[in-house]
């Protein structure tokens, strides 16, 4: 029976339930700009995580190596992307 | 009459209505032809329907070398208006709208469908797969490209062209700069053919990573098959940048929003920084598969196997890396400080360097290679120097001091083409002239192929070196006239006689088909060029299967192994064989993305609902239908093997 019974996605689905409740909070209470988006950022990301992992298997084939590499590549260049891009937008722009 | 004043041309003249009476007598042309020759069934069910990797191919192939024409076209127009000072030919408007569709035809609806179209047809037989692992999706790609291309060409005679460059930096591309609906067709057009691409770029690393033949490791992946991954893996992170921007952009256009506006909190630079992040990895999406190509063609006629394999492989993965880290040098000018632009100039300057082992890596295969000067390699031999000296003047470039003198002048204008016409124009054909006995059971002459080469080469050279001394002379890019007393003119009219050359070149490799078409023999091998890879190894014309038993590759040449150490390809019993049905979803899919774009480039808004419901509409369908493909019988294909291996 323990076998039938697909505990790592009901966990998952109701870890994604509370992240998108914390996320709610957001709407609800009056914080600072700064702390708003710092937990929708966080929730958002952990959420994306979860999805990727937990339902859509990323692990759980042979193909586990190529998934992950493609999966930190792109984290890698969309973080290269926003930083650069507020690098000559903001921070280096005179 | 007020509706369609709206689809008239805003800025008329002459050679505009003469197009439009061409394409309309064209159009009738093609339909009075298909319906008298009864071609119209064979149309539809062999290639508007087809989900074969190799027909696409070929649809890809044909489309860009007409685009090529448009775009050569315009180069033509381009050069003459500045062959003279203060010449008269164009107006300073159609010169602007000129050198847009110049720019983005070159770019997105040449280069990128000839390299999809060498892709296509190539990938699946170098690895030993069947078709593409999404076929029906791959066609879908075509289609979506294919009429994004037709939106945008048709935007010169209906309602008027984009006019703020192939970059179209906001605010100039914006509402109150750029009036005409041309702008629209810019942000729609590229967004339908984005996605194709992006497509495609999914599709092939698919296929590159999953179907490859046994015993083909990734360290034993054919060259221009690890070129196509990593342009295709920068496919993937690259469009979806362009994706967004384009649809910013459409959204400051049509609904009134500000994300590249100069007021409301807009930031205008914001788009030319969005464009380049897409717009420099999109630079290496070109070139990689080039080199593909190239290393193909160096290995195969200098007798010898690739010299540094795992250096050539190395260095495009880096290439691939660093190709994101550098779109800032396009605007080392906008206001940045210096740090910033030195961190720009060190990653620009830095990415030469896996570009120089390559270079290298080509001229040690070289090195006591018995070298066999066909055409392919003519134009291989000819891209090598040619393309370093594009390569010198972009570290130039990259210096960001020195850069303000060079920013926005011919200098720019003439690094740019000096690495895409040798890099990539000579590498795909290059690659058309390697690939078309395989393509279509005949080879094109040598003879006229040879002096097709040496004309774009000679004609590239007078047509582009006085550009790099009229630019540090301050002639300024996209500027659509000049006086006498800058003293520009000699070399402008230099530019123009290498262009008509260029022209000629082009000109010739028209007539090649056509003479090739006629005269050459059909009585080829499927191995003409004595080559090396998996894709020779079966035969020609390529049975729809592509290889009756799976091949076996030990190591990165398995055909030449078969052919010199008595390596077994072909290990296997026929057995039959699984292959996607034809579908004619994709097509009706792109008829309708057409429809849609078009109703979007006016803000039609009821016809665009409508064709919106209809996308998802056909899109819900696809995922209802049961299609299970078909089975190829082990007898059919016994009669076809036989019949295509002849009387041996």
């Amino acid at each position: 029976m323990k076998e039938l019974f697909p505990a790592k996605q009901v966990m998952g689905f109701v870890f994604s339930l509370i992240l998108t409740a914390v996320a709610l909070i957001v709407y609800f209470m009056d914080m600072s700009f700064a702390a708003g988006m710092t937990i929708l950022l966080v929730t958002a990301f952990i959420q994306a995580g979860l999805q990727l992992v937990v339902f859509m298997h990323a692990g759980e084939t042979e193909d586990k190596g190529a998934i992950y590499t493609n999966i930190y590549y792109g984290v890698a260049m969309a973080l290269i992307t926003i930083l650069g891009t507020l690098l000559c937008m903001i921070w280096g722009y005179i | 009459m007020e509706f369609f004043d709206r689809f008239a041309v805003p800025h008329p003249s002459p050679a505009i209505y003469a197009s439009m009476v061409a394409i309309s007598l064209t159009a009738l042309a093609v339909i009075a032809g298909l319906t008298h020759f009864k071609k119209w069934g064979y149309l539809w069910r062999e290639w508007l329907t087809t989900v074969d990797h190799k027909r696409i191919g070929i649809m890809y192939l044909i489309s860009a070398l007409l685009m090529l024409f448009r775009g050569g076209v315009d180069a033509i127009m381009l050069r003459a208006q500045l062959a003279t000072p203060d010449a008269k030919l164009l107006d300073a408007q159609h010169y602007n709208e000129i050198f847009t569709t110049h720019g983005v035809v070159m770019i997105l609806f040449m280069a990128m469908p000839f390299i999809m179209a060498l892709m296509n047809f190539v990938v699946p037989l170098q690895i030993g797969a069947r078709d593409v692992a999404f076929p029906r999706l791959n066609a879908l790609s075509f289609w979506l490209f294919f009429m994004g291309a037709m939106l945008f060409n048709i935007s010169f005679v209906v309602g008027g062209s984009p006019d703020a460059g192939w970059t179209s930096y906001f605010p100039l591309a914006g509402n109150d700069f750029s009036t005409s609906v041309g702008t629209n067709y810019y942000m729609i057009a590229i967004q339908i053919a984005g996605i194709g691409t992006l497509m495609t770029g999914i599709n092939f690393m698919t296929t590159i990573l999953k179907m490859r033949a046994p015993g083909m490791t990734m360290m034993k992946m054919p060259m221009f098959t690890w070129s196509s991954l990593v342009a295709n893996l920068i496919i993937v992170f690259a469009f979806p940048v362009l994706t967004v921007a384009l649809a910013m952009g459409t959204m400051d256009r049509l609904f009134g929003t500000n994300f590249f506006t100069t007021d409301n909190g807009g930031m205008d630079m914001l788009w030319a920084n969005l464009f380049w992040v897409w717009g420099h990895p999109e630079v290496y999406i070109l070139i990689l598969p080039a080199f593909g190509i190239y290393s193909e063609i160096i290995s195969t006629f200098a007798r010898r196997n690739l010299y540094g394999y795992k250096s050539m492989v190395y260095s495009m993965v880096v290439i691939a890396a660093y190709s994101f880290l550098v779109w800032a040098h396009h605007f080392f000018t906008m206001g940045q400080g210096a740090l910033t632009n030195s961190i720009f100039s060190i990653t620009t300057m830095a990415i030469a360097v896996p570009t120089g082992v390559k270079i290298f890596n080509w001229l040690f295969t070289l090195y006591k290679g018995k070298i066999e000067f066909t055409t392919p390699m003519l134009y291989a031999i000819l891209f090598i120097p040619l393309f370093t000296l594009g390569g010198v003047t972009g570290v130039m470039l990259a210096m960001s001091a020195a850069d303000y003198q060079y920013h926005n002048t011919m200098f720019l204008v003439a690094h740019f083409h000096n690495v895409i016409i040798p890099g990539v124009v000579f590498a795909m054909l290059a690659g058309l002239t390697y690939y078309w006995p395989k393509m279509f059971g005949f080879m094109l002459n040598e003879k006229i192929g040879k002096w097709t080469a040496w004309l774009l080469s000679i004609g590239f050279i007078l047509a582009f070196m006085p550009m790099y001394i009229t630019g540090l002379d301050g002639q300024a890019r996209r500027m659509y006239t000049y006086s006498e007393s800058t003293g520009f003119g000699p070399l402008n009219m230099v530019s123009f006689i290498g262009a008509a050359i260029m022209g000629i070149g082009f000109i010739l490799i028209v007539y090649n088909i056509y003479y090739s078409t006629r005269y050459a023999s059909r009585d080829i091998s499927a191995d003409p060029w004595d080559a090396r890879t998996l894709e020779w190894a079966t035969h020609t014309p390529v049975p729809e299967y592509n290889f009756a038993a799976v091949p076996q590759a030990d190591s990165i040449e398995p055909l030449w192994d078969a052919k010199k150490k008595g390596h077994v390809l072909f290990k296997d019993k026929f057995e039959k064989i699984h292959m996607p049905n034809n579908s004619g979803m994709p097509f009706i899919i792109g008829c309708i993305f057409f429809a849609w774009g078009f109703s979007f480039v006016f803000g039609l808004w009821v016809p665009l609902i409508i064709t919106t419901i209809g996308i998802f509409v056909t899109m819900a369908l696809r995922s209802f239908e049961k299609d299970h493909g078909h089975y190829i019988s082990v007898e059919k294909i016994e009669e076809t093997e036989t019949k295509l291996r002849g009387a041996k």
